[in-house]
């Protein structure tokens, strides 16, 4: 059978899978489900400084072939998180976890990722650059490589844990953000985040989420984000944590093949909750049938 | 793995799905129904095609007994294409349930004489309540609101548990419990001309109430409560548009009085007081 154990730096992971954040709260709804500690890790929901309700309601959304969110990175806040969820979490979960932190401010990034770093049990922090810089006219941090490379800079300034940037599609150009990131010091990159998308009502005449728009995602958006992992993997050296509309086996394989070498699974998990078991489940006798040994093998495989 | 994980998840197979009013369909499902435990939960229906499944409240259901399957009663309205995708499935077709989701009545509390409000759609998890009820001895009355006379559906099923009389169920007063129905329709053609609230000083007794329904009737229910039976305690069922319908998403979250919580877990059914405060 194939051995489909990957490493994401020093650290080894028994398998690819990672639910991706704001899928899997912090873990303790799906371990009434199923027993988590078969996933590769997971990233926990989008931790800022302050408390957050996030957006007004309604801000959930159906697409064709996914879904669009206006969630608004709803959360406790660091210091609950840290003095609640994260004990919790060990207790339920016994491998490293990843930690995702958004800010509006660089100095948001600081305060979380500083106490984020006394902590145990984080493998990875995993950066959310898609967020609005609130002293710079709410442009996304992740929409320009001088802020993307600033974050990059100011995190691993205060943490000595490995830093992935995850960035957003909705840019230009995502090479120039992850060459930047990794000219900066980040660790790794993960990508994509969600599209920005709307969907509109046409009986009510306006859009369905009361944000207006929000990220898509689901299994439609899943050959932009094979697209610009397999780009940033020719133009950086770091690993790389590859999602968007991952739903299969085959996509996992789809996706470490551009340049993965792990991939998060995120939309799915909502409307299949057994989805990550049952990928896990099938990924090693995909591989035999695809002639793949190690699953780190193909790592990139479909560059030439 | 097929991905059918826990109990939570489900495969139920459709046995009947017939309508029952204007764009109102009743769908009976047979399958393991024992994480249903209490009226006013709901469960998530996957349609084919459609990303994001469907939340519907659960109006009745039997319990697995005996090596028998327990059937689901769910009765939905076609408000857009997935339920009516759903409202066109066939006998025997086979479907993926999250069941025994959210936090439903609570049945304790009902005191001797609860009142269940149903408006619209919100109606069918009412039945399932005051069936548990009168099961339990307790007589209840019941108001629902529909806008016209065709839109009205489940009426004569309300009135038909008089007749649900089981050995030793005496109830209170040592008597059979007696279901009241009352009827409003906006149109006026059937019942009471108006509104649930309309009917509301019609009740001469209530120690709890229950209600289903629209969001601007709950908080109208809410307010005619307050002046018509002060101090007298209830619990609304809300809704909400929700991604995954099990808590992990937080898509659902509402403000009460107690901070936020999520419609699909901490719900959908709230104490009054907790909800619409402003």
């Amino acid at each position: 059978m194939a051995d489909i154990r990957t490493r994401l730096g020093d650290w080894t992971l028994d398998n690819p899978i990672i639910p991706a954040s704001g899928t899997f709260g912090f873990g303790q709804e799906f371990a009434k489900l199923y027993d988590i500690n078969i996933l590769g890790s997971f990233s926990f929901k989008g931790t800022t400084k302050e408390p957050r309700f996030g957006n007004p309601t309604p801000r959930i959304a159906e697409c064709t072939a996914g879904m669009i969110n206006s969630v608004g990175l709803a959360n406790p806040g660091i210091d609950k998180v840290i003095a609640g969820e994260l004990p919790k979490l060990r207790g339920i979960f016994k491998k490293p976890v990843i930690a995702n932190i958004s800010g509006f401010s660089i100095d948001e990034y600081k305060y979380c990722c500083e106490r984020i770093d006394k902590e145990d049990g984080i493998g990875i922090i995993e950066v959310n650059i898609s967020c609005p810089n609130v002293h710079a006219g709410g442009m996304a941090f992740g929409t320009s490589p001088e802020a993307a490379a600033e974050v990059t800079r100011a995190v691993k300034s205060v943490t000595t844990k490995p830093v992935y940037m995850k960035l957003s599609p909705n840019v230009t150009s995502i090479v120039d953000i992850a060459k930047s990131c990794e000219a900066a010091g980040a660790d790794g990159i993960a990508l994509i985040n969600t599209l920005l998308g709307m969907k509109i009502d046409i009986k009510r005449r306006k859009p369905v989420v009361a944000n207006k728009m929000g990220g898509f995602s689901g299994p439609a958006i899943f050959p932009v984000a094979v697209r610009m992992v397999y780009q940033v993997y020719e133009a950086v050296k770091i690993p790389i944590i590859g999602m968007g509309g991952v739903a299969s086996a085959e996509d996992v394989i789809e996706m470490m093949m551009a340049g993965a070498s792990a991939v998060e699974i995120g939309a799915m998990n909502l409307t299949e909750p057994g989805i990550c078991p049952k990928i896990i489940g099938e990924l090693p006798g995909l591989c035999d049938s695809l002639g793949i040994e190690n699953i780190t093998d193909i790592i990139g495989a479909a560059h030439c | 793995m097929n991905g059918v994980i826990n109990d939570m998840e489900q495969i139920f197979t459709l046995t009947k799905n017939t309508p029952i009013a204007k764009d109102v369909y009743r769908a009976v499902l047979r399958g393991d129904t024992s994480r249903i435990t209490v009226p006013g939960q709901f469960v998530n229906v996957k349609l084919d095609g459609f990303f994001l499944r469907r939340p519907i409240s659960v109006c009745d259901w039997t319990i697995p007994f005996m090596g028998d399957e327990g059937e689901l009663t769910l009765i939905y309205k076609v408000v857009g294409k997935g339920t009516d995708a759903m409202s066109r499935l066939k006998e025997g077709a086979e479907l993926s349930v999250l069941t025994g989701l959210g936090h439903g009545f609570d049945v304790s509390a009902s005191g001797k004489r609860p009142l269940l409000v149903g408006g619209g759609v919100g109606t069918p998890p009412m039945y399932g309540l005051a069936k548990k009820l009168v099961r339990a001895g307790i007589s209840v009355d019941v108001i629902l609101g529909f806008n016209t006379a065709e839109d009205v559906f489940l009426a004569d099923e309300f009135e038909a548990l008089n007749d649900l009389y089981e050995f030793g169920c005496e109830g209170f007063e040592g008597k059979k419990p007696e279901v009241r129905v009352y009827l409003a329709t906006v149109s006026g053609e059937t019942g009471t001309k108006g509104f649930v609230t309309d009917c509301v000083p019609k009740i001469g007794e209530c120690t709890h109430y229950y209600a289903c329904g629209p969001i601007p009737m709950l908080k109208a229910l809410k307010a005619k409560m307050a002046e018509t039976f002060p101090g007298t305690e209830g619990e609304l069922s809300l809704e909400e548009r929700m991604g995954c319908g099990f808590g992990a998403c937080v898509g659902c979250s509402v403000e009460t009085a107690s901070g936020f919580k999520k419609v699909c877990t901490d719900g959908p059914v709230f104490p009054a007081a907790e909800v619409f405060c402003e």
